[in-house]
């Protein structure tokens, strides 16, 4: 099978998930402690903050699922065998990818999980 | 040095026949004798990897054991109800100190150390690229350590628990005396010796290692190096960020943590946590890394599932900055942030279960050979899965509020880090002993050893999730009797001494002499990484030729490895011109590109510890005079240096490193090692400096108004002024480069001396605008913080001016020239990183007040 733009695997790119997760979470921290701080209306609903983190995680998650599958395909598409040790580049890039598509699977379960919270708490207590 | 001049003329590696004994025997001569230790007293100025990762090591074990008996001192105080073993400030004393030497003095350094002597031997590599680097790390840790330690026998050791929380910490009225600044400053020291590890074994793994190891056949230890190096970087740098805010709040009284003049003292607990959590993975994830070197030799296969750990270590090493409030969930912040922290301590539990599951299929799908080391790793499992399964309950925030505090999580934690790191590093221990010291250590006291430890360690903590659970809480002296707590902790307190028993046995182990013993088999447990193929009696060169690697386990699976490394067949086997040399090969896939010529041996590092050490013991006691003294001592000794070890300019373009392969001496730009030596401390540097823009933001958020309505400072004008300034030093640094590499040498020179004036500028303009404007750094938390962070820029603009002035000297001087430009190179560097850090400061201090 043939795929046009291939990815060049790096470090870099194998951590762009993980650190998508990064991001999402601060932004969450952040505009979750700017409403809530100084914290004197407790009870007041915080449906903006709500809101502004659904529509943070949605691209999050959409990243993630773009990584993974892309990875996905780039290993299968060149028929790699597990456990990639062959001294090739070939088989560094196939290694890549096979981490990459685990650690885009890790972080999206994990934004998942950050996104939870807001999914359920209505204000600031 | 010397004996270069003397050393007859060699012909290149390539035209040698490596068949010939006499010409190995000539090339191994030469090897020894460039990689020797100095003889006699100049023996404590060696910087080889073998030798000061050994110092390292064995300080690291020392102080484990000083806070080992501090431990027994508050086991023994708590064994009976209302004892009095213990006076109750020294009972502080001893918890605190047990505490803190644990994390700083043990299981931080240990990791440092333990990867100073095996990372060069897992890559094949005779050193890592900065040893001068690593010797002064060593006698940072060794300096700052005996000071933390030796304040107890003065009865002044901190007593407010290893996180120092302040208002306790803070002010003088609750703890008097020099405790928590010994602290502070003690731990500050210590912390700089981390970073400069994390800077060399960073660098180590990603340029050092041989040719043909490619990334996916990278040693996993060296996976787990990466990451936790990279981690130290981003963690440690937020707790220097709060040292310097206690600090200032300490010495000069600047409120950062007092609630009366806008203060808040949860800040310190963010910035401790910021880095207190990544710590807890930044020391466990080097030990189960030793598992994963250990478990495919016993288990005579390759590891399962080697995609699966990077996951691993990656994954975990991510998402452990996302748990730092789990560690605050009863300070009363919204159920909705304490969500996101017990979401992200669940799913940190995914990877770090993966390896577990990874380490039980390698073992179940081998053939599992029992020993030493493999009990220990069997009990390390047991005992952190428990660990980590309490982990799990106090991460739900309802659990935790009960908890919180108690004996509970004393237990919890214990399980984690002696589990997680402490019973793989002494199966480390038993594991490469033989390449340590020629010699095995005793399989029956080693058994032994494990059965007092597993049975102590359970006996010890296991009944603390009781007594946690009926509500003792932590850090009390004492406890009345007939709470039902007599027994847990009489239990406990024998369990305790029962586990320091089987300690001993191995430190008699360790000690005992043993010079009749025959010597150990080489690669006695038939192991397939890199390491083992030093002979025994070991050498002091690292390796005898560097090898090319085409597999995950070299000695298993490339036939005749171990003989064509003897025999130099592969890359530099011989020291011609006798100077220390390794190899420096690309991130990737590890192509050769560099023959890296390094220092020999040098006090220069241990004096240039000895300085800061003493400026930061001087700060301690407020003898100010002393403390700029023994700092300008210092910067002179890091120039000397810098000035003669660094950037030599070599007498030729290029050596023949054997098998037809020439390599360039000297590179510059990103393709050498210093370039991302800078790179990676000026990251380390922006970390600490949001951690400090953080404090301001966090103030922001707390405060209906920040900056209060009466402060009119720093104003605008100077701080643009001083902007400008920045910005004309970074360009002038920039077109200095430029025109230098172009062979504009004069020209060159002008921007140099120009860039230096225009950055002195920049700092005095930035001070000025707080200056002008009056702004009391004593009365409110706005005006401090604006100070440190205009104090702060300040000083990376006049470390700006130091590095042009010693660019310019050099040029001068002759050793930076248009084809020889490391210096200059890295200097425009560090600008890129000073001017980002003026632009945040002065849209910080400046802008952000007006968007209000």
């Amino acid at each position: 099978m043939q795929l046009d733009n291939r990815t060049r695997d790096n470090l870099w790119t194998l951590i762009s998930t993980p650190a998508v997760w990064g991001v999402h979470f601060l932004f969450c921290y952040f505009v979750a402690a700017y409403v809530c701080a100084p914290n004197t209306r407790i009870f007041e609903p915080i449906g903006g903050v709500r809101v502004a983190i659904a529509l943070a995680t949605l691209p999050a998650l959409a990243f993630c699922a773009f990584a993974g599958i892309r990875a996905t395909r780039e290993w299968r598409a060149f028929r790699g065998d597990l456990p990639f040790d062959a001294p090739t580049a070939e088989d560094r890039e196939r290694f890549l990818e096979f981490s990459t598509m685990l650690l885009a699977a890790l972080s999206f379960v994990a934004i998942v999980f950050t996104a939870l919270p807001a999914l359920l708490v209505q204000d600031c207590r | 040095m010397s004996q270069a001049a003397n050393a007859p003329d060699v012909p290149p590696a390539s035209t040698r026949d490596q068949e010939d004994p006499k010409v190995r025997e000539e090339q191994e001569e030469r090897l020894r004798k460039v990689w020797a230790s100095p003889p006699g007293w100049r023996y404590w100025s060696d910087t080889n990897n073998t030798t000061v990762g050994v110092w390292y090591t064995a300080t690291s074990f020392a102080f484990m054991l000083f806070a080992g008996v501090l431990a027994l001192m508050v086991r023994t105080q708590l064994s009976v109800p209302e004892n009095d073993f213990l006076t109750a400030d020294l009972y502080n004393q001893a918890y605190t100190l047990h505490g803190t030497v644990m994390m700083f003095l043990f299981a931080v350094p240990i990791f440092e150390a333990v990867s100073i002597i095996l990372l060069p031997q897992l890559l094949g590599a005779r050193d890592l690229p900065f040893p001068r680097l690593s010797a002064f790390g060593f006698w940072c840790f060794l300096i700052g350590g005996i000071f933390v330690c030796g304040s107890i026998f003065f009865g002044q050791a901190p007593t407010s628990g290893w996180f120092m929380y302040p208002p306790l910490t803070t002010q003088e009225r609750f703890t008097p005396g020099y405790g928590a600044d010994i602290w502070l400053l003690g731990l500050s020291f210590i912390e700089v010796a981390s970073i400069a590890a994390a800077v060399e074994l960073i660098v180590g793994v990603l340029k050092c290692r041989p040719p043909g190891m490619r990334l996916n056949l990278m040693p996993l230890y060296a996976w787990y190096i990466l990451v936790v190096a990279t981690m130290i970087l981003f963690a440690f740098p937020p707790l220097i960020a709060g040292d310097i805010l206690f600090e200032l709040e300490r010495l000069f009284n600047w409120p950062f943590f007092d609630p009366e003049r806008g203060g808040d003292p949860l800040l310190w607990q963010h910035l401790f946590w910021i880095f207190g959590h990544p710590e807890v993975y930044i020391i466990f994830l080097p030990s189960i890394a030793l598992l994963a070197m250990i478990i495919p030799t016993f288990a005579q296969r390759p590891i399962l599932g080697y995609s699966w750990i990077v996951l691993a270590a990656v994954g975990t090493g991510f998402i452990s900055f996302g748990l730092w409030v789990h560690h605050m969930y009863t300070t009363g912040l919204p159920t909705i942030s304490l969500g996101f922290f017990s979401a992200a301590s669940e799913a940190v539990a995914i990877p770090t279960g993966v390896q577990i599951f990874v380490f039980l299929a390698t073992c179940l799908t081998g053939r599992i050979i029992y020993s030493v080391p493999m009990l220990f790793i069997s009990g390390a499992l047991a005992i952190f899965v428990l660990g980590g399964l309490t982990g799990v309950m106090v991460a739900i925030v309802p659990f935790d509020w009960q908890v919180h505090d108690t004996y509970f999580i004393v237990a919890h934690l214990h399980y984690v880090i002696i589990g997680g790191v402490l019973f793989p590093l002494v199966a480390g221990l038993y594991y490469y002993w033989p390449i340590l010291s020629d010699r095995r250590l005793s399989d029956r006291l080693g058994k032994i050893a494990f059965w007092l430890m597993i049975v102590g360690f359970n006996v010890g903590f296991f009944p603390m999730h009781y007594s946690g659970m009926i509500g003792m809480p932590r850090r009390i002296w004492t406890y009345p009797a007939n709470l039902g707590l007599e027994l847990p902790n009489l239990i406990s307190t024998v369990g305790a001494f029962i586990f320091a028993a089987g300690i001993l046995i191995i430190v008699f182990d360790v000690l005992r002499p043993r010079g009749k013993e025959p010597l150990a088999k080489r690669n006695i447990w038939n192991a397939g990484t890199l390491e083992w193929v030093a002979d025994v009696p070991g050498e002091d060169w690292g390796i005898r030729s560097v090898p090319i690697v085409s597999s995950r386990y070299p000695i298993w699976d490339q036939p005749n490895f171990i003989d064509d490394i003897d025999k130099g067949r592969f890359y530099m086997p011989d020291a011609e011109e006798m100077k220390r040399e390794t190899m420096v090969t690309s991130v990737l896939d590890a192509q050769p590109l560099q023959c890296l010529r390094g220092p020999g041996p040098s006090f220069v590092p241990m004096c240039a510890a000895f300085f800061l050490g003493a400026s930061f013991i001087a700060a301690t006691f407020h003898y100010w005079t002393a403390m700029f003294a023994a700092l300008l001592f210092c910067v002179v000794t890091i120039i000397h240096w810098l000035w003669n070890a660094t950037s030599v300019i070599p007498e030729k373009e290029e050596k023949d490193v054997g098998r037809g392969l020439s390599l360039p001496i000297y590179i510059a730009g990103p393709h050498s090692v210093s370039w991302w030596a800078m790179f990676i401390t000026m990251l380390g540097d922006a970390t600490a400096f949001v951690g400090l823009v953080f404090g301001y933001i966090y103030f922001f958020t707390i405060h209906t108004d920040f900056p209060p309505p009466d402060a009119d400072g720093p104003g605008l004008l100077w701080p643009l002024v001083s902007l400008a300034f920045f910005a004309a030093s970074w360009l002038l640094t920039l077109v200095s480069h430029r025109l230098l590499r172009r062979g504009r040498v004069s020209a060159a020179r002008l921007l140099m001396a120009a860039g230096a004036a225009t950055s002195v500028a920049a700092a005095a303009a930035l001070l000025w605008g707080p200056w002008v404007t009056d702004l009391q750094p004593t009365v409110h938390v706005y005006p401090a913080t604006v100070w440190l962070l205009a104090i702060w820029t300040a000083i990376h603009a006049l470390v700006g001016t130091v590095m042009l002035g010693y660019c310019l000297a050099r040029s001068l001087a002759g050793k930076l020239t248009p084809k020889y430009d490391i210096d200059l190179a890295n200097v425009a560097l560090y600008w890129h990183f000073a001017a980002g850090t003026g632009l945040v400061t002065v849209a910080v201090i400046a802008l952000f007040p007006l968007a209000n």
